[in-house]
């Protein structure tokens, strides 16, 4: 019961209202559980709220780290 | 302008319904067959097989981006025909109507079916009306009956397709179930995806030049992709294998089923086809129908196997193949 | 994609034996989906685990709803997943049939959207979930107190997922090596429960995404883990996960509800695992405002749902799987959901089960 995609914050609007846009498709939702969202911002969003703000640099991080114990690994061999 | 409506009256049979015949449907559909206003069409046909073919519509919104419920019902049933390999030529039309029914409304709905008969160059020559009480029928539900002639030689069935075929679809998956999705009370989001509902009659020219080298063809309408190769696959016993990377797919359709947690494979359509080709003329078929506006994202997706029989296999981004199934129940958004 | 096909190659040279479990039903249909699980050796087998809300749900639970809509003249407004699980003879999609205002909505604001759009009607909110969507549900029963809306109300059969894991693993007959945890869940409760898992229990807890190359990755880090012998909470899904979690979230949630005991199905009765609105919103807790009573239990013949939701079998080794119990038909809650454990190996089954 996790679905959840990721969206950019187009507007922010009265009553922590936001809308989003999805590869084109908009909507609205509520930024009420993510309240220092900001336009440009691209959020999680799971049954019409955003649950968190998506952190790409934090993405790279994970990858990079893999990468260096893989290649640790193949050095080892 | 006053607010006109439907009224029951309009079913009587009496001069109310000679006033609805004559205005809203002559007037948009004359040709020299429905203009002879006798009890059924009389026309000359030509001599050979004919393909007959028959659906009804229903549909909420009657309204919707990209089409209405009229140019759906002419386009359904010229793509089936097209399916069958035939060139549509005559059509019979059904209205069963809720009163009430604002008659802007169907003044439009008909004027669109009349351009969309006239660009698939089928003729509507026969046709009813029936009004009902409110609460009988949701505003408008329309059943139309199309035959067409099949060209000499032509031959489309599963039974034809063997081991090796192409599978070809015409175009980008998925758009109409979202167009109509995105009108759906209650679920309340815009998106730029439009109806692809379109009659598909430029698809002749490819019947004619490539003929019985096309096995097969059928419209992935409700149920989508994955549903018409599971049947095809059922019927031609024989195993389909798709791959996933290469079925067109827009990254809107994409991105508004993520957030939905639908699927576009099981998304209606209403304006593509498939076809399952000799592999040797496919690339041919191919590169013309990327030719025509209509089917412009052609693709190839897969071929027909000779096993596992009856079943649709796709073969996913990281190469591992799995069981694409017949869509099961009502595919609605959900948050699982 | 070449990272992808190296992190894959990486998990197939693992030679020892090892299960892994993932605890959300998200996973479960995205590995069912991305054929992972058919790419690993044979060696390393994927469980699923209680993860998908629907599937735990238990059948009195079930027919409390079944009630509700039966006797009282509300609209009901769920989300899609629920309309086909069966309860006791009949199902939401059934009595809709039968004339019950049943809609299915994408947000729990869709409903108090309803709620002002009919003023004269009563409309309750199927709130299902765990901690992902639950915080959901809280701001819209906090928006609905805010705005004065007295026809909005909750059916909570919300849950959460720590004393689940822990019953997990505190069973004897489960054998896990790791767990794949829920990303979305994290979201909202952080690293801090997962790090608490695996230092009590001595297995690694890796919270991850769902994109093909996350899984991957998480089942990597798992496995890195197994290797050096260590059991800690770890997180693979650091674009969304903060280790904090979300504190706004769990506020909400910790504002809204109270934990009770919950019954899971396959898992029993489980202390502090349920959430109930608190005495401050009764008046949004459709329970309480139309009477529904706890409905008694009532187990399904043959359905081994619980047996498959704790990972002691696999779909396939359920008597009912593909037989009397398929999505069409389904017998029990992981046949109908769609990302139930039985739904997904029925519909994204490699060929094997049609041999």
């Amino acid at each position: 019961m996790c679905l959840a995609v990721p969206g950019k914050i187009i507007a922010v609007k009265e009553r922590q209202i936001a809308t989003v846009d999805v590869n084109g498709n908009q909507t609205e939702i509520s930024i009420r559980l993510t309240p220092e969202a900001k336009q440009g911002e691209y959020v999680l969003i799971h049954a019409g709220f955003a649950i968190e703000i998506v952190d790409e640099d934090a993405a790279r991080e994970t990858m990079r780290y893999l990468l260096e114990i893989m290649q640790y690994e193949d050095e080892k061999q | 302008m006053k607010d006109e409506r439907v009224l029951l009256a309009h079913g009587s049979g009496g001069l109310m319904s000679q006033r609805l015949i004559d205005e809203v449907f002559k007037k948009a559909w004359s040709n020299e067959i429905l203009d002879n206003m006798l009890d059924g069409a009389v026309m000359e046909v030509p001599s050979g097989r004919m393909a007959m073919s028959t659906d009804s519509f229903v549909i909420t919104p009657l309204f919707f981006p990209g089409g209405d419920i009229g140019k759906l019902a002419i386009c359904g049933t010229v793509n089936d025909l097209v399916a069958c390999g035939a060139r549509p030529l005559y059509l019979s039309v059904a209205f069963i109507i809720e009163e009430g029914l604002a008659m802007d409304q169907l003044r439009s709905i008909v004027k669109s079916m009349a351009e969309t008969a006239e660009e698939a160059g089928i003729k509507l020559i026969t046709g009813d009306t029936k009004v009902v009480e409110k609460g009988s029928a949701d505003r408008v539900f329309i059943n139309t009956t199309g035959i067409g002639f099949i060209p000499e030689g032509i031959d489309f069935r599963p039974g034809r397709i063997e081991p090796g075929d192409k599978i070809i679809v015409t175009g980008q998956v998925g758009d109409h179930g979202l167009a109509i999705l995105s009108q759906r009370e209650g679920l309340s989001f815009t998106t730029p995806a439009l109806s692809d509902c379109a009659p598909l009659y430029q698809l002749g020219e490819i019947v004619n030049k490539y003929g019985n080298s096309i096995k097969c063809m059928r419209d992935p309408t409700r149920g989508g992709l994955a549903t018409v190769l599971n049947e095809i696959a059922g019927q031609a016993q024989i195993g389909v294998r798709v791959q996933e990377a290469d079925i067109p797919v827009s990254l809107v359709v994409r991105g508004a089923c993520d957030m939905l947690g639908m699927d576009p494979l099981y998304m209606a359509n209403e304006g593509k086809m498939v076809i399952f080709a000799a592999a040797d003329a496919a690339e041919g078929i191919l590169a013309d129908l990327q030719s025509l506006p209509q089917t412009a994202d052609a693709a190839v997706i897969g071929e027909a196997t000779s096993e596992p029989e009856g079943m649709v296999l796709i073969t996913t981004e990281l190469g591992a193949r799995r069981i694409l199934g017949m869509l099961e129940g009502e595919h609605v958004p959900r948050i699982c | 994609m070449k990272y992808k096909l190296s992190l894959l190659q990486a998990i197939q040279d693992e030679t020892r034996n090892i299960s892994l479990m993932e605890v959300c039903g998200t996973h479960t249909m995205a590995i069912a989906r991305s054929g992972i699980r058919e790419l690993l050796p044979s060696n390393i087998k994927l469980l699923s685990g209680p993860g998908c809300p629907v599937c735990v749900t238990s059948q009195g639970d079930i027919d409390g709803v079944l009630e509700l809509v039966r006797k009282q003249d509300i609209i009901l407004i769920t989300f899609g997943d629920m309309m086909r699980v069966p309860g006791t003879g009949s199902s939401l999609e059934e009595e809709r049939s039968r004339g019950a205002d049943i809609r299915i909505g994408y947000s729990p604001r869709d409903a108090l959207r309803a709620a002002q759009e009919n003023p004269g009607k009563e409309v309750v909110f199927l709130g299902i979930g765990f901690e992902t969507t639950t915080p959901a549900i809280g701001a819209a029963i906090e928006e609905a107190r805010e705005d004065g809306i007295p026809n909005f109300s909750v059916f909570s059969l919300h849950k959460i997922v720590p004393p689940a894991l822990e019953a997990l693993f505190a069973d004897a007959e489960i054998k896990i090596d790791g767990l794949i945890c829920p990303g979305h869940v994290g979201a909202v409760i952080g690293l801090g429960p997962f790090e608490k898992l695996a230092s009590q229990y001595g297995k690694p807890c890796v919270i991850t995404g769902f994109e093909t190359l996350d899984i991957l990755e998480g089942i990597f880090m798992l496995l890195q883990q197994i290797q050096k012998a260590e059991a800690r909470g770890e997180n693979q899904y650091k674009r969304i996960v903060r280790d904090q979690g979300n504190p706004v979230a769990m506020g909400l949630i910790n504002q809204v509800f109270e934990t009770v005991p919950a019954r899971w199905r396959g898992l029993g009765v489980i202390p502090a695992s349920g959430l109930k609105l608190r005495p401050e919103y009764a008046r949004f807790d459709a329970r309480r405002k139309f009477d529904i009573p706890e409905m008694e239990e009532i187990p399904i013949k043959g359905c081994a749902c619980g047996a498959v939701l704790t990972g002691k079998i696999i779909p396939t080794e359920c008597a009912l799987f593909g037989r009397s119990c398929t999505p069409l038909q389904p017998v029990g809650p992981c046949m109908v959901s769609h990302e139930g454990s039985c739904a997904a190996y029925y519909r994204y089954m490699p060929l094997e089960r049609k041999k």
